[in-house]
């Protein structure tokens, strides 16, 4: 097991947001909802990044430039290269009868490609700005919330919930649908186990959200976290 | 002569990570199951990883049930690492230990994120050597105030070699709120900013203790592995690297012997003390203290 060093093909800005093109090389794209570990050039540790789309020879990451690593995959041009570690972790369930995504802010990264997987089912997507919200063109079918009103206002009955965002998002969309299936994130330093820094309260016990999640929930994989970690690092 | 760091890997996780090294040392097991500490538990700064992970394992009955039948079915030797806060407590893990078929125990003297048991390295390490066989070895941090007393004191109480080294205690602010990242505030500091950390303490503690050491500490390439095995080291073994190249054992082992050959060495351990002026002999690498590890280098 060892990381991929892949071509970066282009950085799109998507509104606030970039999205990150690579040369797939050999890598499988996985399962919507799983993520890779890229670590751009200077840094020395990967950063988590769901899969958004994964064009043909291509695997593709949205990613909110927050902080200096999230800087770092975004100011990334077309010629350099990233290691890539993955696909990680377990991705959403995707046998489900009435899907519905739900995603929040940078949250919706794993929604387009889940969509395009599960045939362009019905989207909710909050965002805290219409700037935040050009990134809604990303996922086909797509109805947007904007602040101050929340997507859980906007979210009915009846629908087998997918959903990707902050956590507050995430524990407001639990108590609405408590068999959604949500994808949580935390820092993590190697995605693969070996570093226990990604741990969330799972079921009154600390979990590695990298081998247990990041997607958590629904009828198959049991409880959510009670508390899940900050925002990955940045 | 390459190992993981103790509490870098999860060799049941990623059990082809471990098979690629020459031995896996576990994460440190103490007498009762601990949870670790609360989220957030790691941090990137500008020169290294901060972490408080805070030795979570599932005590010593239920890793002697479990998840010690698993690893030594894996291939390579097992070391132990134990913990505790008191000398009784690492002796009876180690007692429980020396009838298994681990390799060797290391006692882990330095974890940054529990009370320190530095003072306490002698008692220990007699206590320890009274109820095994077992090769032993003392991890340090480097961060005590007399490196060199408390490795001979270790020497002295028996241990048959020296792990160096641990984190380094650190702390990292979020730059917006001013408020520590970690949630116990702060950690231990590894990666590429205890490299010469660790080569002072492998350096000096090669040459007061003449003991086999396992040099640890921001290791990242062969080139960096050779330096510590110029300052004393006979084995190395990776810590943060391996969370972003889990491909690290077999790449690092490869560019160590070559960095060697390169070099004119007749195999990486024959540069063994190249730093100090004199080369000394492989006779006492930890391998064959442990009597179970053929070279792989």
């Amino acid at each position: 097991m060892s990381p991929s060093r892949l071509r970066v093909l282009g950085v799109e800005p998507v509104g606030p947001y970039a999205l990150v093109r690579l040369a797939r090389g050999g890598l499988d794209p996985g399962i919507p909802g799983q993520f890779f570990m890229l670590r751009p050039p200077g840094l020395l540790l990967p950063r988590p990044m769901s899969l958004c789309l994964a064009p043909p020879g291509e695997l593709a990451f949205l990613v909110d430039p927050i902080g200096p690593g999230t800087r770092a995959l975004a100011e990334l041009e077309a010629g350099e290269e990233v290691d890539a570690l993955g696909p990680l972790g377990n991705g959403f369930d995707l046998e489900v009868a009435r899907p519905l995504l739900v995603g929040g802010g940078i949250g919706i990264a794993p929604l387009p490609y889940l969509s395009e997987r599960l045939g362009g089912p019905p989207a909710l997507l909050g965002f805290r700005t219409a700037r935040h919200a050009e990134a809604a063109a990303l996922v086909p079918s797509a109805e947007v919330v904007l602040e101050p009103a929340y997507v859980t206002e906007a979210l009915e009955p009846g629908f087998d919930v997918l959903a990707c965002g902050p956590e507050p998002m995430l524990r407001a969309v639990r108590r609405l649908a408590p068999e959604a299936q949500l994808s949580w994130e935390a820092p993590m330093a190697c995605g693969y186990g070996a570093c226990y820094g990604c741990v969330v309260e799972l079921e009154g016990r600390l979990a590695r959200l990298c081998v247990e999640g990041p997607v958590l929930g629904g009828r198959v994989r049991g409880q959510a976290p009670a508390v899940a970690g900050k925002a990955a690092a940045a | 002569m390459i190992f993981n760091a103790s509490g870098c890997l999860d060799a049941l996780t990623a059990p082809d990570v471990a098979r690629a090294l020459d031995a896996f040392v576990t994460k440190t097991v103490t007498r009762l199951p601990r949870e670790g500490n609360p989220p957030v538990r790691i941090a990137e700064t500008d020169v290294g990883m901060l972490n408080s992970i805070g030795l979570p394992n599932p005590g010593i009955d239920r890793f002697l049930d479990d998840a010690l039948p698993r690893l030594l079915e894996l291939g390579p030797p097992v070391w132990v690492s134990v913990g505790g806060f008191a000398a009784e407590e690492y002796a009876d893990l180690c007692a429980r230990l020396d009838a298994t078929d681990v390799a060797v125990l290391e006692l882990n003297l330095s974890c940054p994120n529990v009370a320190a048991p530095e003072d306490e390295a002698t008692a220990i390490v007699t206590a320890a050597r009274a109820v095994t066989g077992k090769p032993l070895y003392a991890k340090l941090a480097p961060g005590l105030p007399d490196l060199p007393a408390v490795a001979a004191a270790a020497a002295a109480a028996g241990a048959d070699g020296l792990s160096l080294v641990n984190t380094i205690r650190g702390l990292a602010l979020d730059p917006a709120t001013l408020r520590p990242r970690l949630g116990t505030e702060s950690g231990g500091l590894s990666g590429p900013a205890l490299r010469p950390v660790a080569l002072a303490a492998v350096h000096t503690a090669y040459r007061v203790t003449g003991l086999p050491i396992v040099g640890m500490g921001g290791v990242e390439t062969g080139a960096h592995a050779l330096e510590l095995v110029a300052a004393g080291a006979s084995a190395v073994a990776l810590g943060t690297v391996l969370f972003a190249d889990p491909g690290a054992p077999g790449r690092v082992r490869s560019e160590l012997a070559a960095e060697a050959e390169r070099r004119g060495f007749d195999g990486p351990l024959a540069a063994r003390g190249a730093a100090h002026g004199a080369v000394a002999s492989t006779a006492d690498a930890p391998e064959e203290a442990a009597g179970r590890v053929g070279l792989k280098v």
